[in-house]
This record gives structure tokens, sequence and C-alpha cells, in this order.
């Protein structure tokens, strides 16, 4: 028991190892903020099956560009702006969208584990793809990272408004003159910008668990336009700096550490949200 | 109509009508929902346009809203041709309930009519919110302004709609069964607050239902969709069973029960065929 827990979490040499993985702080932060507010709209556009498809082929573009010596931040960004852009514009409607889903996904799996038997490197890089390997991440490619997230923020901030008429109405919204299909496809490729930059950070099977889960959370004990994309981006935040501070220790991959986080978060969120529902009806 | 009629519609129709649709017609390959449709809407007239599913009545609506090219023919808003996304035209669609856990408050649906056009850091001006509290006041929504849309009766959220579409001071107001699913009282708040407004700021009303008789006191004009045709005049003029035997093609009889209009005898297949057509886009 004692072994395992120590293997869990260690702090020894704690300050030379926060030394070492600070870059990998710095973009795990910020992909926790951006992940926590793209997930406020992914959550109301009724979207994270997407998140989900978009990562698996963000996996076989990652992974091919692995195999033929490409940069693997590259790869993974043209497979999820491949899928993103394919679902944006193939399914409008949610039915389709979620069939085109459906099809995309196992193939985007299978390409990228094919890519991966191919590839005659370490096995760690291997699995690092699914299940997240921040922390072998270079320096150039976090300033990447930092980059697409930060370019996203912004782009966010700009669309917010039309995007959030657009998310709630869209028959309204066009009627309004708001650009819905331009909108959408936007928001696909930041959707795509942001998932490609989670899957280096914690692999493409966990995405969810910073572009979903803390939306989710968020939204089950608020309903303020302010308070749940901030609320969001805290849980974000929490999760993706938590889970590696949490980690560095150990010789432990980092993910589980920054999903079981989130998922606490949500499940902290969701008897919050059921006592305060209990209490009104009580009052009422 | 007669030649009288149209002839009085063109001649209102060159000096102010809002809207004016000459010649109009709408196929979907060869299926027309309606062609040779000349309309014209003076500022403050109340027009409900009926019609069974899959008559054209959303299509319509659609082509005042520049969102849906017609086969032939022009549709005018106020003498140029009408264009996607016109902040002239007001536009309340139908009462679907919004999910409980949407991160907006009641207010928020009328900020988006003010604002929700624009790109930017999503901060409002102040300019605005007095604009929104002044919407929200002239719909009776102030109350509960301030709660989550989510946990809003549909009669509730639907007057927070009508403040939404009149945001930008519409010169028309177009109305996509606005009522569907409230219940009587809010039914009548509703269509009073619609009615209101054109009085008061001679806003024409094109007013899209499958039940006329919420409304059939303040109606002006009724324009019938119905198998391939249509026909316009006022209620007495075309809620009447010869009118719409004709139109149908089958008898039909209109009924007056309690100052109630009753249609009845209309053929099942006008009531769900060709239902696609109306999602159309």
């Amino acid at each position: 028991m004692n072994d395992i827990l120590d293997r869990l979490f260690s702090f020894e040499n704690y300050g030379e190892l926060l030394g070492l993985v600070q870059n990998s702080i710095m973009a795990a932060a910020i992909l926790g903020i951006v992940g926590g507010l793209i997930g406020v709209f992914v959550m109301q556009r009724d979207m994270a099956f997407a998140v989900h498809g978009i990562s698996e082929l963000s996996f076989a573009g990652a992974a091919g560009a692995l195999l033929i010596g490409a940069n693997v931040v590259a790869g993974s960004l043209v497979g999820s702006l491949l899928a993103a852009v394919l679902i944006g514009v193939l399914g409008s409607r949610a039915r389709d969208r979620n069939s085109i889903i459906g099809v995309l996904m196992p193939f985007g799996l299978g390409l990228g584990i094919l890519f991966l038997a191919l590839y005659p490197g370490r096995s760690a890089n291997r699995f690092g793809l699914l299940t997240g390997q921040i922390i072998s991440v270079d320096i150039a490619q976090l300033g990447v990272l930092i980059v697409i997230s930060i370019v996203v923020l912004v782009a966010l901030l700009v669309v917010w408004r039309p995007l959030s008429f657009d998310s709630l109405d869209p028959e309204v919204a066009a009627a309004r003159g708001v650009p819905s299909r331009a909108l959408s496809l936007g928001f696909m490729v930041l959707l795509g910008l942001t998932v490609a930059v989670s899957v280096q950070i914690i692999g493409s099977l966990l995405v969810l668990a910073l572009l979903v889960t803390p939306a989710a959370a968020a939204l089950r004990v608020s309903s303020s336009p302010v308070l749940v994309p901030v609320l969001s981006m805290a849980f974000g935040f929490v999760s993706a700096v938590g889970g590696i501070l949490l980690a560095i220790g150990g010789s432990l991959p980092i993910s589980p550490y920054i999903t079981t986080i989130s998922f606490a978060i949500y499940l902290a969120c969701r008897l919050l949200g059921w006592r305060r529902t209990a209490a009104r009806r009580i009052q009422a | 109509m007669d030649d009288r009629e149209r002839l009085r519609h063109h001649r209102g129709a060159a000096m102010t009508a809002v809207l004016e649709i000459a010649g109009g017609a709408l196929a979907f390959g060869d299926r027309t929902l309606w062609s040779g449709l000349d309309l014209a809407i003076q500022p403050g007239e109340f027009v409900a346009v009926l019609g069974p599913n899959g008559s054209g009545k959303t299509s319509l609506l659609k082509a005042i809203l520049g969102q849906q090219p017609l086969t032939s023919g022009s549709v005018r808003l106020a003498g140029a041709p009408v264009r996607r996304g016109d902040r002239r035209v007001g536009y309340i669609p139908q009462q679907k309930l919004l999910p409980a856990g949407t991160p907006m408050r009641g207010r928020d649906l009328v900020t988006f009519g003010v604002n929700g056009h624009r790109f930017g850091l999503p901060v409002s001006r102040a300019v605005d919110r007095q604009r929104v509290d002044g919407l929200l006041e002239d719909v009776g929504a102030t109350g509960f302004a301030s709660r989550p849309v989510g946990t809003l009766s549909g009669g509730e959220q639907q007057r927070l709609r009508v403040g939404q579409a009149l945001a930008g001071d519409p010169v028309l107001l177009l109305c996509d069964e606005p009522l569907l699913s409230l219940d009587l009282a809010h039914q009548r708040g509703v269509s009073e607050l619609i009615d209101r407004r054109r009085r008061t700021h001679d806003t024409a009303v094109v007013f899209v239902t499958h039940d006329v008789n919420p409304v059939l006191d303040v109606v002006d004009r009724i324009l019938y969709l119905a198998g391939g045709g249509f026909r316009t005049g006022t209620p007495d003029e075309v809620l009447r069973s010869d009118v719409l035997t004709e139109l149908y093609g089958t008898p039909v009889d209109v009924l007056r029960v309690h100052g109630r209009v009753i249609v009845a005898g209309v053929p099942d297949g006008h009531e769900h065929h060709d239902h696609d057509h109306e999602v159309h886009e």
C-alpha cells in the first residue's frame, strides 16, 4: 500500500524538478484556461462527441508525423484541423454530425495505431500520444503550443457575443445578421486548434477531461453568463496545473492526475448543484 | 383578389409599402408551393399567414428574411430587395423551450437583440444596457429579467423574444408561430404585445400561425396558402367555406363557433405531405 502511495505522490527534489518542468506547467496552465473557455461553447453547441472525434484524427496526424519523422505538433494540427473542418462542413445538423464523427473516429484511431505499429522508435513515445506526454515535449514545441492557445483565447473573446447568440438560437441569430455558417466553421477551427494542443498535453484519449469536464462542472453550479466561463476556466487551470504539480515527483504519467482532479471537481459541483436545487425545493 | 383590389394594393405599394412581394413563386423540384403571389403590406398592418403544413409558410418567412431565394418574382423591403440580416426586420421564432442549464439570464436574451451580432470584447456598453432595460420594461419582463432563462416559463421566454425582436426598432415584425404551445393567458399576452407595437410604432406584422383564433381580433388581412395557390383578404373574405373549398379543391367547411373559426374537412394529405419543405433552407 505504502509502496503504491510512494509511487503516486513523491516530492523528493521537488524544487529542482519544478524548475525543469516550468515550461510544461505554463503550457498546461494556458491550455487549462482555454479548454475551460471553449468548453462552455462545446457544451452549449452539444459538441462533446465532436471533440472526441477530432482528437482521434489529431492522434492519427501526430502518429503519422512521428513515423515520417516530421514535427509531431504539426501532424497533430493537420489531423485535427482536417477533422474539425470536415465535421463542420458535413455535419451542420446534429444527427448528421454524430454519424460523421462515428465514422471518422475509428478510422482515425485505426490509422494512428497503424502508424505507431510501423514506427521503430521507443514505445514510450507511442503511448504518449494517446495518454499524454507533456514532459517529453521539447521547449520549442511548448512555445508553439502556448502561442496557439493564446491565439484561440483571443479569437474566442472576439467572437464571444455572436457565437453565444448563434449557439443559443441559430435561426434568430442568422436573421439578425450573424454570419452563422462562417462562425460555426470558425468555431470548429478554434476547436481543432485547442484539441491539437490538448493531445500533446494529456493525450488524445483524455482530451475531454480539459475540454468538456470543467465546463460541465461549472454549468452544474451556475447559469450566469459571466460566472460559468470564469469557473470553467478556473477548473481547467486547477486540473491541468494541479495534475502536473502532483505528478512530477513520481514516475507515472501525468494524465491520470489531471483527469482525476477534473473529475473530482465535477463531482463536487454536481453535489453542490444537487444540494442547491434540493434546498430550493424545500423553500418552495 | 379581384383587379380593383390588386390595383389598390399596387398603388399603395408604390407609395408606402413596408413589404412588397411581386409575382412571387417558390418551387422545390417540380412541386410549386405558391406562385403569382402579389402582396403589399402597409406600415402598421397585421397580416396573418395561414395554411396547412407544407404549404410554404415558413419558406415565405425565409424568403422575406433573405434566406430563401424565390423561384421567380421579387421581395422588397421599403423599396429595396431584401437581404440577409437586415436589422429593420424583427424575427420572433417558434417557441422552443430553452434547456434548464442554459447559462443565460432573461435579460441576456434581449441583449442579443441589441448587440448579439457585434464582434469584439463581450462587454456591453452603458447605452446598450439602458436600451435593454427599456425593452424589458416594454414587454413586461423586468420582473424576471435576472432569472436564468432555463427556469422561465414558455410565455416568459416568448415575451423576452418579443423584446429581442424589437431591439432593432423594426419596421417589419416576422412571427413564426410565436404562440405555439403557450397557454391561453400567455397567448393573449404575447399577441397583445405584438398588436400594441404595430399600433404605437406603425410596425407591419407578418404572423404565421396554424390557428388564427388567438389573433382573430387584431388581424387586418389574411394570406391563406394551400394546394399550390393562395387567397388574400380580410378574415371575412377568406375564412369562408366557398373560398377555401375552391383553394383546396375539395369540400372544406368553415364554422364559426362562439366567435372562433374552425376549418373542418381539410384533407389529411395537406396536413402532412412534404413536411420537409417547411424546414428546407
